[in-house]
Formats: C-alpha cells, structure tokens, sequence
C-alpha cells in the first residue's frame, strides 16, 4: 500500500462509514478512503497499525482492528486519552479525517500455520489482536489449539463480549475471561490473567504466543511460558511507544536500536529480552 | 585511488567563490556572529573569520585573534551542515477543509536551491554521511532532505587547529577529510591544496586556473594532519558499546544527572542527532491547518509521552538514553557510533558535562586511551 516513492508523511482523506461507542472512553471508528482505487489498493497484516489525522489537531498511531480480508472498510478502537483522541471522539459518520498507512511488522501469523496458538491481552490491549482472532477464525483447520486469555481491571473495561461469546463457539478454542476487581453479575473468573495459566492448553514445543498489553502483565506472561519450555522466539509481543512519523525517522519510538514503527511494534522476545521492562527505555 | 591534488594561492581563494556562484550555487560559509563562527551566506572572502581561533573547553567557547592571517584556524562553531539539510523546523503538508468538511492534503516540499558550502570539516562530513544513512537510506526516504542534499555541494576544509574539546581522531573521523565531500581544501602556510572528492567537485575545479600539487605541498599537508591528529581529548579504549548496556544501573548516571539540566544543548548542536516532533499549525481563520516538524531532544517531557504516561520521568533516564543510543544501539541501527567526535556537545553545555567522561565514569575505564572499539 505504501508508495516510498511518494512523500510518506501525507495522508490521505478517509471518511466515517460508522461509529461504535464500545464503552464510555471507548470507541470503535469504521473508515474507507475517499479514493476509491486508494481503498482498493489497500492492504494489512494483523497487528500493522495507521496514523490518523484529526483536522487541525495532529496524528495519532492506532493499530487496525478489522479483518484483513475485508477490502472495503478499516475498524480503529480508539481511547480517549490525549487531545487527538478525545477531538476523534467527537467525530460523526460522515466526517472526514487523514489516514496513511498501513505501517509496521504485524504479528508471525505464517510463521505459527499448524501450531497451538495462546493469545494474551489485558486492558483493551486486546485491540492489535482481534484481527489475529479473525484471521484464525477464516481459517480456523490451519491452526492447532486455539486459547484466547483476557484479563481487565474492572469487569466495566470488558467490551466485545458478542465476540468472544461468538470465539467459544470456534472449535478447539478455550475462551479465558478475568477482572481483577470482581462486580456482581460478573460471570467469568476474578484474579490476574496469571491465575488462569493452568487452564491453557498447548503444546510447548509447537506453540506461538502473541499478546499484548502492560508491560507488567506481559513481563509475566513471558516468565511463565520460559518456565514452562516456550522458546523466547516463540513468544511475542505488540509494543507501544510514542509514534510521530510512523516511518523511522523521528525517533521518538526507539527502543534500544529497534524503532517500534517500523522494526515492530510486534516483535518476539529473544528480540528484545535485552531491555524488555527496564525502567526508562 | 589515489587523488589528484592541486594547489592555488590564498589570494585565490575568491575565485574559488566565484566559480560556485558561476555555477550557480549560492555559496555558504563560516563567519564570525554574535562571539561564535556560525556559517551563513557568503560573496567575498573578506567575509571569513581570517586570523580568528577559537579556545573551547567544556562549557566555554571564546573567539580570538590568531598568530596567522589564515581563513581556517578555527575548530568549529554551534553548526554546519545539518541545520542546512535537517531544518530545524520545516512545513510537511498543508490540509484545508471545505465548507462540506471535505479534506485536502497538499506537499509542502522544500523550495531548494543549489548550495555550496564551504569550510566544513571533517566530523561535519562524517555526520552527514550518518544523517544521508538515516533520511535516505532506510526503507522510507524523507523527500525534504533529500531535495536539499541532492542540491548541496561540500567544500571541506581539513582541520589543522582542533580544539581542546575535539576527539574525531579517536572516533575515526578526522581531522582530514578523507572522503565524502565535494571538494577538500588544506590551508598551507601559502596557499590551499585543493583535491576533488566527486565528480561534481570535479566539475567546479576545472574552471580553475590551478598549479599542480607538489612534494612540498604535499608534506607540509602530512605536517599538519600529524600534528593535528594529536588530540589530548580521546574516548575510553575498552568496548563502549557493549559495556554502556551492561551498565544501566550504574550510579553514575544519578551524578551526572545531578549536574545536567535537561536543557537539550546537546543534542541541538550535536550533528547527527535526527529526532524531531510533528505538529499542526492552525491558520487564524481556521480554513487550514499546516503541519510541520521541528528538532526534538531526548531531553524533552515530551519525548517519550506515550498515552498519558512518560516513559523517561528523570533526567537520569534521558542522559542514558542519549548516551546508550549514541555510543551503543546506534552501531545496530548505522553500522558505527553515532559521535563522529566534533565535541561541540562539551563545549555548548551550560554546565560543561563531557561525554568522554561520562563515558568512563559509567564504564569505568579512564578516556583518553583509544576508540572505544577495543575488546577487554
């Protein structure tokens, strides 16, 4: 999709076919280019992630939500958070925002044909992994176990639970749902994600874990799985740090010598095990 | 290969000028400003800071007269190169919206023109090579530096007066200009050897009327890289680039945090530093909206913001940062060091930290012995 030859910082007009308020500081944006033969031309892998551009305000980096087979539109869940998010927020279906992408190294989902698959998420880290999940689901026999591991803070931080509802259903797939503060009505477990490990199901020898998330969580995650005989290239993870240009030139998202734009933001851990969850990079 | 080097008379050197601006260039130079040799535009050599030397230490930068009346017996000042290629702050793209909320997005690329520039040295041309790798060697070229390198011609001069805080012997990257530039010039007692380095050089030097270079020339030449290579500043010999990350919680880093102030001094005039920041420019009428970029430090609040949070809170963190990336995950990124040993980053600190001894207090090995590229 992307053109280097053209100038990589311009984007393109995108418009607002729908909006989806998930929770009260979340929600989902569907968009198409303006351009027809530019949405034609448009294609992602899971975990790749745009810029989009709120007028007269700035860019932000968001990974894409939608399925990779789906060649018309383009889901971004978004959290209100900075002055570009809480602006997006306002928008309407029909309003026009910027788009360019998309950019970045998505998740090994050829690499792990024919393994046992564990997704990790926590808060609404869950977003760069749904369309891992759709991806699966398209070709549900070319993957072994499927284990699906959610955790949230507070049971309200849940969404998509039509979806996951929809995943239990997949064969061979274990859906995993816990808060870590448990509310009346909440049907699933309470505890960190670390209480429900003995759940999964995999074959640590044939096994890719994909997550993403807080660093802590996933800082766990990894311990646990090295303890369990998953190899450090076995495991990875979609990480985040400021994006400016999205192309590896303002440096904002280095991480050691790795620019998260365009190196990641997925990366497995024998990659970055060096500087993973030290305080300061 | 071996050059062909010629030679000209000082008072020559004007024609020089006016073969670039024959050819079109606008030609920019060094010239004394405000205490400092910055370089600016530039018609006659009169303009240059003849009989000028400069004294720096860290944290100081004093301009006086020298025992000579040559154009060059200067180090360097706050800038040369990168400022002309990596604009400090530059428009991208401008977006106007229609009444019916319709987006436009138009290139705002740079309106360039050729350039000559003349009097950089040899830690100038070698962090230009560093800036070309980032900008237009990568998977994405940045169509803004590129207009302008494609448009710039270097006119090297070999440094025969380092300064005290000036180390590119030890990083391998002067003070001759060795390759890389247009044209190299060698200030003599007399006159200036004068060798092409491309063909575009090529190109200006046969509109000259030069003598060819001679043993004598050539040995005085010798004299002065000899004795410029001399330099008392040098980093630690040991291997810096894997013994910084072995190091992360060393305390050093507190002590040196304690004296830094977190200004970015550093990485302003530090000329291989590429970060910078996007943001928009609203026009008053709100029918537009212009979106540019502009130098960023490591340094900043700003830098590592991530949705709320700030990755690098202390200053501690941020000197780290800069000095693990510049003396260490740099050599992943570009294939070397990202100090090219100007020293300007010692000398434009307000409270005159040296990278060479940060480097040793953190690593534990005394500067002054070697590249930083040995393996104990």
């Amino acid at each position: 999709m992307i053109n280097s030859s053209l100038n990589p910082y311009l984007p393109q007009e995108a418009i607002i076919v729908n909006r989806v308020q998930e929770t009260p500081t979340l929600f989902t944006l569907r968009l198409k280019f303006t351009e027809q033969s530019i949405q034609d031309a448009y294609t992602f892998e899971p975990g790749q992630f745009n810029m989009l551009y709120l007028y007269d305000v700035g860019e932000i980096p968001i990974s894409i939500v939608s399925d990779p087979q789906d060649s018309q539109i383009i889901d971004h869940t978004i959290r209100i958070v900075g002055r570009v998010s809480k602006g997006m927020a306002n928008l309407k279906i029909g309003d026009k925002i910027g788009l360019r992408g998309p950019y970045g190294r998505g998740w090994p989902m050829l690499e792990s044909i024919n393994k046992d698959i564990v997704i990790v998420t926590g808060g609404i880290g869950c977003a760069p992994v749904v369309s891992v999940i759709n991806y699966i689901e398209q070709r549900r026999k070319e993957y072994g176990h499927l284990n699906i591991l959610q955790g949230v803070k507070h049971t309200a931080d849940f969404i998509w639970k039509d979806r996951y509802d929809k995943w239990r259903e997949l064969p061979d797939t274990k859906v995993l749902l816990t808060a870590d503060a448990g509310e009346a009505l909440w049907p699933w477990h309470i505890g960190s994600v670390t209480t429900l490990f003995d759940q999964l199901e995999f074959d640590p020898d044939n096994v890719f874990i994909m997550m993403c998330g807080p660093e802590g969580m996933m800082r766990v995650v990894c311990d646990h799985m090295l303890d369990n005989r998953v190899k450090a290239s076995q495991i990875f993870l979609s990480m985040e740090r400021n994006m400016q240009c999205a192309i590896g030139h303002c440096g904002h998202c280095q991480y050691g010598s790795k620019f998260i734009c365009k190196d990641g933001p997925v990366f497995s851990y024998d990659e970055i095990h060096q500087l993973f969850d030290t305080q300061g990079f | 290969m071996k050059l062909k080097t010629h030679f000209f008379h000082s008072d020559q050197l004007q024609s020089l000028l006016d073969a670039l601006r024959n050819k079109g260039y606008d030609c920019i130079g060094p010239q004394v400003r405000d205490g400092a040799i910055i370089f600016d535009e530039i018609n006659s050599v009169s303009q240059l800071p003849r009989g000028i030397h400069d004294e720096q230490a860290a944290g100081y930068y004093s301009l006086n007269k020298s025992r000579s009346s040559h154009f060059f017996d200067w180090a360097n000042g706050p800038q040369a190169i990168k400022p002309l290629l990596f604009s400090a702050k530059e428009n991208l793209w401008q977006t106007s919206q229609s009444s019916g909320g319709q987006l436009s997005f138009n290139n705002i690329l740079p309106e360039s023109r050729p350039l000559a520039i003349i009097g950089v040295r040899a830690c100038d041309i070698a962090a230009m090579k560093i800036q070309d790798q980032h900008f237009l060697q990568q998977q994405f070229v940045d169509p803004y530096y590129k207009e302008r390198r494609n448009n710039l011609l270097t006119i090297a001069v070999n440094c025969s007066h380092p300064a005290d805080t000036c180390f590119c012997h030890s990083t391998g990257d002067g003070p001759f200009t060795e390759e890389g530039a247009d044209i190299v010039l060698t200030e003599l007692q007399n006159g200036f050897l004068i060798q092409a380095q491309s063909s575009k050089g090529k190109q200006i030097l046969e509109g000259l009327s030069l003598e060819d270079g001679n043993n004598e020339h050539i040995n005085e030449s010798e004299k002065i890289r000899q004795k410029a290579s001399r330099q008392n500043k040098q980093l630690p010999a040991f291997n810096i680039r894997s013994r910084l990350f072995e190091e992360l919680k060393n305390e050093a880093w507190h002590s040196i945090a304690a004296r830094c102030l977190s200004c970015g001094n550093c990485t302003a005039v530090c000329p291989t530093c590429f970060c910078h920041s996007e943001q928009d420019a609203p026009t008053l009428d709100g029918l537009a909206s212009t979106h540019f970029r502009q130098w960023d430090s490591c340094f900043s609040q700003g830098h590592s913001y991530i949705h709320g949070i700030t990755i690098r809170s202390e200053t501690s963190q941020r000197y780290r940062q800069w000095l693990t990336h510049k003396f260490s995950s740099w050599y992943e990124q570009y294939d070397r060091s990202g100090c090219v040993g100007c020293g300007r980053c010692i000398s434009w600190c307000p409270v005159g930290i040296d990278v060479t001894e940060s480097i040793s207090q953190v690593i534990g090995h005394d500067p002054g012995s070697g590249n930083g590229e040995k393996n104990d």
